[in-house]
């Protein structure tokens, strides 16, 4: 089944769910789907049989500013040996998104870790900490406007 | 006011007490803290807490340049230095669409399995020496040095290797380093005989690890747990042979996973063992590219000088001695990268350590850790 027959399936289960289908860059191609399903989706993808996804094997925020920051989920199917890219495109002021940690658990540190990172706020995860940053740090660093701190508890960055 | 011994353990006040186990504990390799809640000597609940060593890596990658990145990779798992080089120059050669050399090739999946034995070799001692063995850990360290003295002839560099280049590598194997590999292996094969009787079949170690912190297989898939602790777990799967990348389709070798032989499948001996059995299968590998290496170019001429990948996406992973090694790597066809994203094995492993540690002792605990082969560097990045 290649990517758009995935996508066909997608959008006859849940009506307009899948965006675009991107192809024309190098690399692998991926969907744009529409965030407020991913739940369902994701749940969609992992137990149907012809989908079976069983593995998430990344999940990666990226910041397209002004507009946009997205999550990306690289999904792979060892039944099918198969290989999806599903993309969701947040809006860059206020990203939300609903976790998908109780479809695959693996979710879980790799959320924290996009919370830390660009301030995408999982919905429904049951611990969303920072994970690599310390708890009190403010901002997110890898948004593209990020601004270095000058200083953190007294300790400056100036010689 | 001093105890009375004659009390009645009932009258006692009891209560969970927290520990704080790190970050600066031996057995966490590293500074990883694990805040323990403790019923006596028995752990109701762990919270590992990450971040001691974050150094940026991804915000800096996204400064540096394609090539600037190598380096950094060598210092995330700074035990698999090679084998993290490996992957991150295939992310960008199959964005670039680069042909690498037969001999580059050769080259690579030679060091990427010394260096995957490197790894093992460290994680063998270290973890006899979580558990009280101090033998093991001066004899991994001791044929480690064999490997790392491969590498100083290679690159110039121990630890940090920074030898694999975009299209190629940084320098050629000479026929005197190809006859070091050779007299390495010859030296190395029998010492595998030499752990397991030290170490693997003692029975003090047996009693520490065999039906300890056991990952069932369904809940290793859903945590995404990957490299030895999987295959421990009994799935036979490797992406040298199930998604085979570089050359490694050319090679026979077997998949050791974990059979349950002295406790449970999935036990922290199993976990311990499969690492054994690579080591045998790694020096397989490069018994075979030693006999097949051809004569050529050790790095591709048509790298471009100046690397700038077209717009696009693109997620490579490769297998670690820890694990799945991933990178997605986003290009806007600027000299610099857009983003890179580093799908730890390491730290995608250690998320499963609450789940499986709850009501184990204090000492399983450490058992649990080590088995699990962690390197903070990677995890914290």
């Amino acid at each position: 089944m290649d990517l758009e027959a995935i996508a066909g399936k997608l959008n006859a289960r849940f009506p307009e769910v899948v965006k675009s289908v991107e192809t024309a860059h190098a690399g692998d191609p991926f969907l744009v789907i529409d965030p407020g399903r991913i739940l369902d989706v994701a749940k969609f993808l992992r137990d149907d049989p012809e989908m079976s996804f069983e593995w998430l094997m990344c999940l990666s925020g990226v910041d397209y500013p002004p507009e946009s920051i997205a999550v990306v989920y690289n999904l792979y199917s060892q039944t099918h040996g198969r290989r999806l890219t599903l993309k969701a495109l947040l809006d860059r002021n206020d990203p939300r998104i609903f976790s998908v940690e109780s479809v695959w658990r693996m979710a879980d540190w790799h959320e924290r870790e996009c919370y830390d990172m660009f301030g995408v706020v999982f919905d429904g995860h049951p611990d969303l900490r920072r994970i690599l940053l310390p708890f009190d740090w403010e901002g997110h660093p890898l948004r593209k406007d990020y601004v270095y701190p000058e200083s953190y508890r007294g300790v400056t960055n100036k010689p | 006011m001093p105890i009375d011994t004659n009390q009645k353990s009932t009258d006692l006040r009891t209560e969970e007490m927290i520990i704080n186990m790190g970050p600066q504990h031996p057995s966490t390799h590293g500074v990883l803290r694990l805040e323990v809640t403790t019923d006596g000597e028995v752990v109701m609940d762990v919270r590992p807490f990450i971040g001691y060593l974050h150094r940026c890596f991804e915000k800096h990658s996204e400064k540096v340049g394609y090539t600037g990145v190598i380096p950094y990779t060598d210092r995330m798992d700074y035990l698999a230095a090679m084998n993290n080089n490996h992957g991150y120059v295939m992310t960008v050669e199959k964005l670039l669409g680069l042909e690498i050399p037969e001999r580059a090739e050769y080259i690579r999946v030679i060091i990427a399995e010394l260096g995957r034995i490197s790894s093992h070799l460290v994680a063998f001692g270290t973890y006899a020496n979580d558990l009280g063995a101090v033998t093991p850990l001066v004899w991994g360290f001791r044929d480690r040095e064999y490997i790392l003295d491969i590498f100083e002839m290679c690159c110039g560099a121990r630890l940090t290797c920074n030898y694999y280049r975009i299209g190629g590598l940084s320098g050629d194997l000479t026929p005197e380093m190809l006859t070091k590999i050779r007299e390495f292996l010859d030296y190395f094969e029998p010492k595998l005989k030499d752990y397991d009787r030290l170490l693997s079949y003692n029975k003090i170690f047996i009693e520490r690890t065999a039906g300890v912190g056991v990952i069932p297989l369904e809940m290793a898939v859903n945590y995404g747990i990957t490299g030895p602790p999987l295959r421990a777990s009994g799935m036979k799967w490797d992406l040298r042979k199930d998604e085979p990348y570089s050359i490694y389709d050319r090679f026979e070798f077997n998949i050791p996973t974990g059979k349950g032989l002295k406790g449970e499948v999935g036990d922290c001996w199993d976990r311990y063992m499969v690492r054994m059995w690579e080591m045998a299968e790694s020096v397989k590998i490069i018994r075979q590219c030693l006999a097949q290496i051809p004569e050529g170019e050790y790095i591709s001429p048509k790298t471009p000088k100046m690397i700038k990948p077209p717009k696009g996406e693109v997620y490579v992973r490769v297998e670690n001695p820890r694990g799945e090694l991933g990178y997605y790597l986003v290009s806007d066809g600027k000299p610099n990268l857009y983003r890179l994203k580093v799908r730890s094995p390491c730290f995608t492993n250690l998320a499963i350590v609450p789940a499986i540690s709850r009501g184990v002792m204090l000492a399983d605990l450490v058992a649990i850790v080590g088995s699990l082969d962690i390197v903070l560097g990677e995890i914290d990045r």
